[in-house]
């Protein structure tokens, strides 16, 4: 079932990938984020039926980084909203040169 | 988790039909679900379906010998991560759909579109990569360590052994991402309000 698994992998990747360039909505391009962390677990599971189950620790670690991640990135969003009353990514060009 | 544990010995040639149909099953619901999430107006539909996609996900996590990665992904990901998303999409109220224009323009799609074909390319470029078959365990050899030792331990062993130093400086971080999100949340110009 590797193979299968890593084409469900690659193709869920991708998928967020085109989300995250074609949204401009902060928090849905936020979780298109999490779509390839996502994958990228799918993969470190399909490895780890083969290779050992480090790969699965590594899971765990994406998990509690993914958390942490959603975490800090949804308070800046919320600090963004609060400062700008928008999520639009297309309004929030502080760093635009 | 049945069909799995039928698995173990057999070549690869003669998993269970019924294991196969269900593993193609729950990862062609993951890839619509996913593609319903990317193009769906509402915020929370888009949430709901991603949710949709962490169940598949764990479903197929179950079937690949990883249980305990599968309840954790339910519970971790779809349970507490998605609730988090859809909490600051209802405190944010942005729930109704077609408010803002959202996504972006014909040019930018079509550009999306072609780095996606290219990546997906690549990706499948890299996953013909040959690896050693003497890293390679025996066929099986998951699902009968799940059998004899249950299906936390193959997980728990290497996190509690190898990896300790990474799993304590996983504290930390949490740690810090709490400490941030709450200074990040904090309501500015509290002494304007007093």
């Amino acid at each position: 079932m590797l193979a299968e698994a890593l084409f469900f992998s690659a193709v869920l990747f991708t998928i967020g990938v085109f989300g995250v360039l074609i949204r401009r909505n902060a928090i849905i391009v936020f979780m298109c984020v999490e779509l390839m962390l996502n994958a990228v677990n799918l993969t470190f599971v399909a490895f780890a039926q083969s290779y050992g189950a480090a790969g699965q620790v590594f899971v765990f670690f994406v998990m509690t980084v993914a958390a942490a991640e959603a975490a800090v990135g949804l308070a800046i969003i919320i600090a963004l909203f609060r400062h700008r009353q928008t999520v639009n990514l297309q309004n929030i060009n502080l760093l635009k040169g | 988790m049945q069909a799995a544990v039928v698995a173990p010995g057999m070549p690869h040639g003669t998993l269970p039909l019924l294991y196969t149909f269900h593993f193609y099953l729950f990862g062609f619901i993951a890839i619509i679900s996913a593609l319903l999430f990317v193009t769906r107006k509402s915020p929370v539909a888009a949430a709901l379906w991603l949710v949709n996609t962490m169940f598949c996900l764990a479903a197929l996590y179950v079937m690949l010998d990883a249980q305990f990665i599968g309840a954790i992904q339910v519970l971790v990901y779809a349970g507490a991560i998605m609730v988090v998303f859809l909490f600051v999409i209802m405190l944010l109220n942005l729930g109704q759909a077609g408010t803002i224009s959202d996504a972006r323009g014909l040019g930018w799609k079509l550009t999306a579109g072609a780095v996606s074909v290219v990546m997906l390319a690549q990706i499948f470029a890299l996953t013909r990569a040959k690896t050693p078959i003497n890293l390679t365990l025996p066929q099986g050899f998951a699902a009968r360590q799940v059998e004899q030792t249950g299906a936390i331990a193959p997980v728990a062993g290497p996190l509690f052994n190898e990896y300790l130093l990474a799993f304590e400086v996983t504290s930390v971080l949490l740690l810090a991402a709490v400490v941030g999100a709450v200074i990040l949340g904090k309501q500015r110009g509290d002494e304007h309000a007093r």
